[in-house]
This record gives structure tokens, sequence and C-alpha cells, in this order.
């Protein structure tokens, strides 16, 4: 058995271990996507011997060096940091087996960059997860910005090309340009950046008390990565990458790393009672509801199917922060419950819409009424992810509704609750109608259709699914989707600590 | 034991007298080899020179054993040592790298004039560095100044536009010289000294017209030699048609040597008692190193020529510097010496890559950058790597830089500066992203005069340039070199002009 403390830097660096393999592996595609799938394999058991040890209690730590003095790069495992390693290395797993599907189906180029990149990514994201201070966050945030770069402009056209800049200008911008005059004004002010039970700033409340609204919003804004509007519009642009690319780092590995550190931010550097007594947070809060249901109007409009995912993602991600700005313990709970949520249910919805192009080359809403005959289990997966992003029980997705409600019931913010309400039965219209539309709708009169496609019943001869390495997946996360809903006293337990108790 | 009692002349005293023997040697290989060995040897007294000063404290050397201040004193202490460590670690790197490059880039005949004027010019280098004598100063500067000048036309066969930019800053140099060399008269008038110790001892409670103006003519003449915005316009074109290696080592090196001797002046001749100090700290370094940040790297984004690009990305982190002196703290400070240092890192990596693709292409316009990383992998990392340095990204010397210059500027209330230092970073994320997009995602030139053949450059040019980016991504991992000296040096400097830490 590895112990805890070394399973952290393992975690780092076996993904790097496997970039360099894949890199070697280049000449026979089948031994490197064998490496890929061993690397996650490993990863997530070194997750899982984490996050085991840090439910019973124990913070495995592990010091690289000290980079400046008082600055050291430091991991510790804590519940919020477990819990999005534990997601983020099982989804990539997951996602290594439909990258397998859906590149080969696609006969895409340069496919050995694609999984080094993804290696480099996943690192990243296990250092975020794991870091111990600002500092250290800070720096895998950027390497992971840096590494997904290659992948968003996998396809080397106009438009990855115009997609790249966006996505490498906004996400750079506000990290560098926000994010870290934030952290050094938070060093200058305190002498530390590291994550404390309860927060670093109460003990310096006098110098922080005019400022911790600037700061706090330098943080919102500067972690672009949780596409905060209007610090979203990389977020769109980045779906110009494949689809696997869009279903695991832009609905689960990046846009998560930025919501968890909004949630670590407030969490272990401000410290919820700090941020409740100044009501600091409250103007953030307002902005993140107002984000959810912009995000959610424009993702109505959108026919493109990614980029309505893409829209409904700022929407959700915008949950995660709305439940850090609430400054209550039952918010923060439902933020990061959310984060666990709905990475299951975004992930499904993505790796759908990738397997419907794959099968049928079809990208636009409206030309996929009546594809649901022809593809049953696909469009059934995309249901299902499709109700836990809404939150309706059975589904993973209605737990973090739910606390984000008695967050907001605790904090007296009513109106809230109307928000919450509101951007629920927006989700149902613009997420549930496309497996709805796709069951019962006749396919558009002009244009080829898939046969099948037309009749009343399914003819279960004429199925077109996509190859099974594209359709298992997304049947895995909607499973997942809904056994979490019965595990979420387990994963309330685990979290625990985080506000306060256990 | 002899040797060990000359240390603190050796820096300079080896390439001076080595430096002539180059003119005997046959061109080409041989004076370049022994060049080389020169630069080396230089680099190995200045490592002892940093140990000697890290671990004993300040050297006091008498040249000739006469006594100041009527002697010539070389006066090493942590932040003169750090300085020469980096200009001649920088030498030691281009020229193993230059051979190549100058193989291409310069006339053969003058092969054995190019190397020695370059020993020269790292001589005067290191001589203004060491020196604890104001008009020594003035001497050393004027040795590397005159061979820069000589180096810089060099070029000219490639470029004749090298001519004229030699002849500029020819004529904006001597200005600065003159100006330079005014201004210590007017303090030998005053005090009637020119050690720098002494000086600083004769001037205390002489706040009067004559000080003023000789200090206003310093900082104006070394504002010149360093291109202190708005004075930096003999910098673009000088580097722009210097032979490559040149420009790799100017870049690295001359620039930073002169805000040093602006920091020595500020602090070991006229201290915090000086009211003007404070003066030209607000209203002279703070709004001019601000501009020349903003302007300068404003006008790197519209370059065609990536050399030029590069030079005025250099004007504007000069401007970092001066604002981190403007701070007139130890944090400050600190950060201005981190910076001296680690820009010279990645300007020196930048420039080199562009020479790798000088030498490949035969040119540095961004046309010849197109789909550079299918043809020169190596070249087109290196680069991104140091850009990604100069941008201030983490696990980057660039990245500590930035780290210090912010914590100085909340430190010292100015707030809104540490804003401005990051907006001017972003500005540098545009030029060098803009590079960066078109090395990685256009294809290369199928014809036309900006073809390449898939190679990439020579190892003796590809193994000096991973070297300075290796220092790149290593001191910006361990800083106890860096940031730990410099710290050291600064706190020492303050204490020593009498102002607050």
């Amino acid at each position: 058995m590895i112990s805890p403390g070394l399973a952290i830097p393992l975690a780092l660096s076996v993904p790097l271990i496997g970039c360099v393999l894949i890199w070697l592996a280049n000449k026979s595609p089948n031994l490197r996507e064998g490496v890929t799938l061993v690397t996650g394999g490993v990863l997530l058991f070194l997750v899982i011997t984490v996050f085991a040890a840090v439910s019973e209690g124990d913070r495995p730590d592990f010091h690289l060096i000290e980079v400046i003095d008082g600055l050291p790069i430091a991991f510790q495992a804590e519940p919020l940091g477990a819990m999005f390693a534990l997601i983020a290395s099982g989804l990539w797993l997951v996602n290594s087996v439909y990258s397998i599907g859906y590149m080969r189906s696609g006969n895409e180029s340069n496919q050995t960059r694609f999984y080094m990149s993804f290696a480099v990514a996943i690192s990243a994201a296990m250092g975020v997860a794991f870091a111990a201070n600002l500092f250290t966050l800070f720096i895998f945030y950027e390497v992971l910005t840096l590494s997904t770069f290659p992948l968003v402009t996998h396809k080397g056209n106009d438009a990855a090309r115009r997609g790249g800049r966006v996505y490498l200008g906004v996400l750079m911008a506000t990290s560098i340009g926000l994010l870290l005059p934030a952290i050094v004004w938070t060093y200058a002010i305190t002498g530390t950046t590291e994550f404390a039970p309860g927060g670093i700033m109460s003990a310096h409340a006098d110098a922080v008390g005019p400022l911790a609204g600037v700061l706090l919003g330098l943080y919102a804004f500067g972690v672009g990565k949780a596409a905060l509007m209007p610090a979203h519009p990389w977020l769109p642009n980045a779906m110009v990458a494949p689809t696997p690319v869009s279903a695991f780092l832009h609905a689960v590995a990046v846009v998560k790393a930025g919501v968890f550190s909004i949630l670590k931010i407030v969490v272990y550097i401000f410290g919820i009672d700090f941020l409740h007594d100044t009501g600091a947070a409250t103007p953030f809060m307002w902005i993140a509801a107002g984000s959810i249901l912009l995000a959610s109007v424009i993702a109505m409009n959108k026919d493109n199917l990614k980029a309505r995912l893409a829209y409904s993602t700022v929407s959700q991600l915008s949950y995660v922060t709305l439940g850090a700005m609430l400054a209550t313990s039952m918010g923060v709970m439902g933020g990061a419950m959310q984060i666990a949520a709905h990475a299951l249910g975004k992930m499904t919805l993505f790796m759908c819409a990738g397997a419907i192009y794959v099968a049928h080359h079809k990208t636009l809403i409206s030309e996929m009424r009546g594809l649901g005959r022809v593809m049953p289990i696909t469009f059934g997966a995309f249901f299902i992810g499709a109700m836990s992003i809404i939150g309706l029980p059975p589904m993973a997705g209605s737990w973090p509704k739910f606390f984000l409600m008695v967050g907001a019931a605790d904090n007296g913010q009513l109106a809230i609750i109307a928000v919450l309400m509101i951007s629920s039965i927006l989700n149902v219209i613009y997420l549930l109608s496309i497996p709805v539309q796709a069951f019962y709708l006749n396919p558009a009169e002009e244009g080829e259709k898939p046969k099948g496609a037309g009749g009343a019943a399914i003819q279960w001869g004429a199925l077109k699914e996509a190859p099974i390495l594209c359709l298992a997946p997304p049947i895995a996360t909607a499973l997942g989707a809904f056994l979490l809903f019965f595990f979420a006293d387990p994963l309330y337990k685990f979290l625990t600590p985080l506000i306060g108790g256990g | 034991m002899i040797i060990a009692s000359q240390l603190a002349v050796l820096p300079v005293i080896t390439p001076l007298v080595l430096a002539p023997i180059t003119l005997l040697l046959p061109k080409g290989r041989a004076s370049w080899a022994w060049a080389t060995l020169v630069s080396w040897l230089t680099f190995a007294a200045c490592i002892f020179v940093l140990k000697t000063v890290a671990e004993t404290g300040l050297i006091s050397y008498y040249l000739g054993d006469w006594a100041p201040p009527l002697g010539i004193e070389y006066r090493i202490d942590l932040a003169n040592a750090l300085v020469l460590f980096l200009v001649s670690g920088i030498a030691a790197v281009v020229f193993p790298f230059a051979y190549r490059s100058v193989e291409l880039e310069v006339d053969e005949r003058q092969t054995p004039y190019f190397y020695g004027a370059l020993l020269i010019c790292l001589t005067g280098l290191l001589g203004v560095t060491i020196t604890g004598d104001a008009f020594n100063v003035f001497v050393f500067l004027e040795i590397s100044s005159l061979s820069t000048y000589a180096l810089i036309a060099m070029g000219a066969r490639r470029d004749r536009r090298a001519l004229t930019a030699a002849f500029n800053y020819l004529v904006m140099g001597t200005i600065g010289a003159t100006f330079y060399v005014i201004g210590i008269g007017l303090l030998y008038q005053a005090t009637g000294t020119l050690n720098m110790a002494d000086l600083h001892d004769r001037l205390v409670g002489q706040d009067n017209r004559m000080v003023q103006a000789g200090f206003a003519f310093i900082l104006v003449g070394v504002g010149l030699k360093l291109a202190m915005f708005p004075l930096h316009l003999w910098l673009p074109n000088a580097y722009a048609y210097a032979p490559s290696a040149v420009t790799a080592f100017l870049a690295a090196t001359a620039t930073k040597v002169a805000v040093y001797v602006l920091i020595r002046f500020f602090y070991s001749i006229f201290g915090f008692d000086f009211a003007f100090m404070g003066a030209a700290f607000t209203y002279v370094l703070l709004p001019l190193g601000l501009a020349g940040m903003f302007v300068a790297s404003l006008v790197a984004v519209f370059q065609e020529d990536v050399k030029r690009m590069l030079a005025y990305s250099s004007v504007a982190q000069i401007g970092y510097m001066l604002l981190g002196l403007s701070f007139a703290s130890a944090a400050g400070l600190t950060a201005t010496l981190i910076h001296i240092f680690n820009h010279a890192l990645m300007k020196g990596a930048l420039f080199m890559a562009v020479a790798c693709v000088v030498f490949r292409c035969g040119s540095h316009s961004i046309h010849a950058f197109a789909g550079l990383s299918k043809r020169m992998p190596y070249t087109t990392w290196a680069f991104i790597l140091s850009g990604l340095s100069l941008i201030g990204v983490p696990l980057t010397v660039g990245f500590i830089s930035k780290w210090y210059l912010l914590e100085a500027a909340f430190g010292a209330g100015h707030w809104y500066a540490g804003f401005l230092i990051v907006a001017s970073s972003l500005i540098a994320l545009v030029y060098i992203g803009r590079i960066a997009e078109v090395m990685l995602l256009r294809e290369p030139a199928s014809d036309g005069k900006y073809v390449i053949a898939a190679k990439d450059a020579p190892l003796s040019m590809l193994i000096p340039m991973w070297a300075l980016v290796a220092a790149n991504i290593y001191f910006g991992v361990r800083t106890e070199l860096t940031a730990g000296l410099a710290e050291r040096a600064a706190a020492a400097l303050m204490t020593f002009a009498g102002g607050g830490s």
C-alpha cells in the first residue's frame, strides 16, 4: 500500500511520466492508448488512496521546494481537493476510453500531441486540487491554461486559431491581470498565502476590512476559469476543440478547477464567517445570480448543441460561485456538491453530443429531430444527464440545488431562491427539449435524413448508434449521476470539515 | 595565494590583457576559440568573486597599490558581484553560440576584430561594474561603448542600415557620456574627489546648485545609456541591425550595467539625505518607467520585425527596473536587482532564438517565423519558453520578477502601479502570443524568400541557447542565488543610503 503522503507527488508525476511514454509510443496507436489507460488507472488508484486517507480525517501533505522565502510549492489534501481530484481522475479514465473511440472514428490528426497535452492537463488539475497555498494553486492554474491550448487549437484551422486566441487571451488576461495582483496583495497584507481552515483574513481584519470587497472581486473575476460573467467568453470559444476536450476539460477539469479555486479561496482564505460579517460577498452573489440567468437565456438561443451546452456550463458554474458568495455553510456545501454533480451530468451531455457527431455528423439541434429513434441509447443518456443538470430527483443534480436554496434561506435571500427556480425552468426548456424533439418530432423536410428517423415507433433494426467506445462512457456517467443521488449522505459527511463541522 | 589576493582585479584584467591577442590569431575558428576561452576564464574569475563576496563581504582592492581617493579603488559588494556574475555568465554563453552565427553574418576577414571587440566590450562592462571610482566608470563606459559602435556596424554585411544605426548610437552614446562626465566634473568641483565612497562622505550637507546640476547631468547621461524612455531612440535600430550574437550579448548586459550605475549613484553616492532624490524618484523614474512600460510595449505589438519587437520590449522591461527603483524601498530595490538578472536571462535566450532563425532563414521578419514549429522545433520551444518567462508565467524567472515587483508596489502603497505592472505584462502576452501563434499554427512558407529547410539550428547554437532557457526555469524555481543575494545587497545599499527598509 502506498502512503497517502507519497500518493500526492505520485499523482502529479504519473501523468507526466505517462506523457513521455505516450510520446515514445508515437508509432503504435494501440500501445499509445494503452499507456493512456494504464496511466489513468494508476492515477485513479493513487487518488483513491488519498481520498480514503482524507475521509478518515487525515490531511496528507507534501512539500516540494521553497521558491521564495515563505512561498513554498506545497501540497495538502483536504476534503474539497480530494473530491475534485477523485472526480477529475475518475472521469479522465472514462474520457480516455471515449477519446479513443472519438478520435479514431474521426481519423483526427496529431493524436499523439492530443493525448500528451491531456496528460499534462490532468497533472496540472491534480496540482490545483492538492495545492496547499495560493501560490502553488496559481502555478498549476497557469500550467492548466497553457497545456490545454494545443487541445483547443487542435484542428489548426482559422476557427481554431480565433477560438484559441480568445481562450488564451481571456484566461491569461484575467489570471495575470487580476488573480496575480490579488494573490500578491493578500501576501503583502497577511504575509502568507496558506490555505487555513477559517481563513487567513480574519486575523488581519483591520487591514483587509475596507479592501475585502475589492480583493474578493479580483479573485472572483481573476479566476477566469470559473467563467463568471463577463469573464466567460473563453468557454464558448473553447468549443472549437474536439468533443472529448469539451467533455472533459470544459465540463470537468478546467472549469471545475476554476470554481474549485473560488470555493477554496472563499473558505480557506477569506473564511465564511469573515465574509458573512463584512458582507463583502453580497455584490458578487448578485453578479453570480445574474450570470446564472443571463447565460441560460443565451443558451436558449443557440442552435449549435455544443454552444448551447457551453452556455449552460457558464450558467451552472455560477451556481458554485453563488454558493460560495452566499457565505453560509449550506451555500458552500451546495457549491461543493454542484462540482461533483454537474461534472457527471455535463460530461454525459457533451459525450452524447460527440456521439451524435461521430454517428451522424450533426451539430445543430434543429437537425436532430427524430434522431432519437435512431440513437435511443445516446438520447436516453442525454435525457438522464439533462435531468441531473436541471436538478430533478432522483438525479445527483437535485442535491446541490437543495442545499443552495437552504443556504439562500439561511442568509435571508429569498430572491436568490426565485433565481434558482427560474433557472431550473429555463434549464427544462433548453435542455429537455433536445431529447424530446429527438424522440417525438419528425425530421425537417429538406436535407437527407437518417433511415428510420421518420416513423412513429423505434425500428430496432435501423438503429445507428456511435461505436461502443463512444457509447459506453456516456452511459457510465449517466449511471453515475443517478447513483450519486443515493450517495449524497456519505459525500455530505465527507465534505463536512469544509464548513467547520466534523 | 598571490592569485587569491589579486582576485578582485581578475575579472577586468583577464579579458583586457588577453583580448588583443585575438587580433594576432588567424581568422575564423582560432580567434573564436581563443575568445571563448577568455570569456570562460573571466566567468570563472567572476564566480570566485561572487563566492568570496557572499561569504566574506565587501572586497576593496587598490589598483597598483595606490590608496584611494587618489588611486583607483575596485570596490565589490553583493550588488556588483551579482552583476559581474551575470555579465560574464552571459558572455560565457554567447561566445560559443556566436561561432556559426558570426560565420554567416560577419565578413570572415573581420572575425579577429569582431571577437576582439566583443571581449573589449565585455571588459568595459565588467570594469564599469567593478570599479569604485566615478571617473573610472566613465573610462570603462567609453571602452564598452566604442567597441559596441564597431560591433553594431559589423552588421552592415547583411544590412547596410547597421551603419546608420551604429552612427546614431555613436552620437547618442557620446552625448550620454558627455553629460555623465560633465556631471562628474561638477561633483568634483564640489568635493574634490572622484572616489565613490569618498564622494559620499564629502557630499554630506552639500545640497547646493552645483551638486544638483551634477546629479541631473548624471541622471540624463546614464539615462541615455540605459535607454530610459524617452531617451531610448538609439536602441531599437542598434539591436535590430547588429549581428545577432551581438544583439543577444548587448540586450542581456549593456543596459543592465547602466541601470546598475544608476543604482550605485543613487544609493552609494547621494543617498536619501538629499531632497532631490525623492523628487527624482517621484517625478522622473516613476512616470518615465511607467510610460516606457506602456508606450514601448504597445509599439512592440505592431512590429513586423521580431528583433525590433524584442528591442522595444527591452525598453519596456527597463521601465520595470526604473519603477522598482522609484519605490525607494528595500523591496523595490530588490525587485530591480532581481529583474536586472532575470531579464538578461530571458532576453538573451529570446535574441538567441531569433539568431537561430536568422541562421536558417536569413531574416528576422515575422514571416520567417511562419510554421517554425514544424521546421525548427527546438528553436521554437526555446522562444516560447523564454517568451512565457517574459510574460511572467509561473515556474520561470519572469514570474519571480513580477512577484517581487508587485510585492514592492503593494508594500509601498502604490497599488495602482501593481495593476499597471500586470497590465503591461498583458501587452507582452499580446506580442509574444502573436509570434507564438505564427510559429505554432501557421503553415510554413512553401515558396518565396522565407522558405526554411526542415532543419534546426546547429548544436553549437542550440546548446548555449537551451542553457539560458534552462537557467530561465532553474532560477524561476530556485531563488537563493538571485533573490537571496539581491535581498541582502538591497538591504546593505539601503542602510548605507540612510533609507528606511
